[in-house]
């Protein structure tokens, strides 16, 4: 690792401030992927701002269907809060299955979003969901938040501080695991709510997470896995990489949805 | 340079380092505590897990200056005198080690693990909460047994304590 220095604001502002100040400033969240990129070098920032103390971005509320989770909560709290289970099961079976034990005691969700990692879980809940993820400066919808491989709309000295959503009827979410990894080689979440049938791809676009239309159209009718019998989605667009050609990844997206929507109706 | 200061193993310590050390570097090297081992580099293999206030959590993923403040547990701080604590004790029995080399990431995970499901373990929930520990030689068999054999031996003895206490 190189050289960096760090520092612990006890507030949004303040970690703003030290951001602003630095040559080259990263926020650190629950570290469970800066830290690694900084230990090989990929990353090498001069500072790293650690979010972690910080205590208004801690905590989920649930107030009827309307859910709002502070940036700083860690996947392992999302995955055992008892009010979310009860109105959005399927958030908290997602957080419980990324990474490993440990890392979903350090990994935040909002460190998660910022990073919009190409097979990251919580980007295709957010977007299926139709999330807002909000700064410490303005409130953006999730679809417009992830623009793109590691990308987002977020602006140099803007922090996530939490998302919110409003829960819908019923929503799954199912991943292929990268048998070495253990990344989302494609994973999907369905929603079905009162704007209808949303569905969210991660792991499998080219430019990141994206809906799918195909499936969305398919389950609009029949919000049943048998209504995606014979759907075929498009390719194009989809990443091809050692593990997985593009035409694989479009067959395990209609697999994947077919799973989460079984467990959507469960 | 950063002043860190954290309570390790019931014992207050604290030191100087350089903001980018890692915390199992402060144990090992500061500190002393070659216990936790450095097993990958990559933040796979789990060899360095320790409990950060009470949550097991991999060492080499976070820096020291992260831990300021916080209460720290490694595997030297398991045991009670000479009495090997009931996980280390499983292990022992069930040879849940050949090398060692994971063993106490292992462990460390299977005390966290146990206590995240006082209600008790099985096999399934064991081997997808290992999850973040890989062991190149034993194939998990014998870690699996020890870490349910160790849950059981602590849930019973949870439960004598409570009917003492009755």
């Amino acid at each position: 690792m190189y050289s960096t220095t760090y520092h612990r604001p006890a507030t949004v502002a303040d970690a703003v401030k030290l951001l602003k100040k630095a040559d080259d400033g990263k926020l650190l969240a629950g570290g469970q992927t800066l830290i690694p990129a900084m230990k090989t070098r990929l990353a090498a920032p001069s500072d790293v701002v650690d979010l972690r103390h910080i205590k208004e971005l801690k905590g989920i509320k649930v107030s009827g269907k309307n859910v709002t989770i502070g940036a700083g909560t860690t996947h392992a709290e999302v995955a055992s809060n008892e009010k979310l289970m009860k109105v959005c099961h399927s958030m908290c079976e997602l957080a419980s299955h990324i990474g490993d034990p440990h890392v979903r005691h350090m990994g935040t969700i909002g460190g998660s979003v910022a990073n919009n990692d190409p097979a990251a879980d919580y980007p295709a809940a957010m977007v299926a969901l139709g999330a807002t993820i909000h700064t410490n400066k303005r409130e953006i919808a999730a679809e417009k938040f992830f623009t793109g491989l590691f990308e987002t709309a977020l602006k140099d000295d803007e922090v996530v501080t939490a998302v919110s959503f409003t829960a819908p009827a019923k929503c799954g979410y199912e991943k292929f695991r990268n048998p070495a990894s253990r990344y989302a080689m494609t994973g999907v979440f369905v929603a079905k709510g009162k704007d209808g049938v949303r569905v969210a791809v991660t792991g499998a676009g080219d430019d990141g997470v994206f809906r799918s239309k195909e499936i969305e159209a398919a389950l609009s009718k029949k919000f049943d896995a048998s209504a995606l019998d014979g759907v075929q989605v498009s390719s194009r667009n989809l990443m091809s990489d050692i593990h997985a050609s593009a035409e694989y990844r479009a067959n395990l997206v209609v697999v994947m949805a077919r799973r989460a929507t079984t467990a959507a109706n469960g | 340079m950063s002043e860190v200061s954290m309570v390790v193993n019931g014992r207050k310590v604290s030191g100087s380092v350089e903001d980018r050390t890692l915390l199992v570097h402060f144990l090992r090297e500061t500190l002393g505590l070659t216990g936790t081992h450095v097993g990958c580099d990559t933040s796979q293999c789990g060899a360095c897990v320790v409990h950060v206030d009470g949550k097991a959590v991999k060492s080499c993923t976070m820096l020291a200056a992260q831990a300021s403040g916080s209460e720290v547990v490694t595997i030297e701080g398991l045991a009670d005198g000479a009495d090997l604590h009931p996980v280390q004790a499983a292990f022992k029995q069930h040879h849940g080690l050949q090398c060692g080399f994971c063993t106490p990431g292992m462990i460390m995970a299977a005390t966290d693990m146990i206590a995240r499901h006082p209600e008790g373990l099985d096999e399934k929930t064991v081997r997808d909460e290992l999850e973040g520990n890989i062991c190149r030689c034993t194939g998990y068999h014998n870690i699996v047994q020890a870490i349910l054999a160790a849950s059981k031996e602590m849930g019973k003895a949870k439960k004598g304590k409570a009917k003492k206490a009755a």
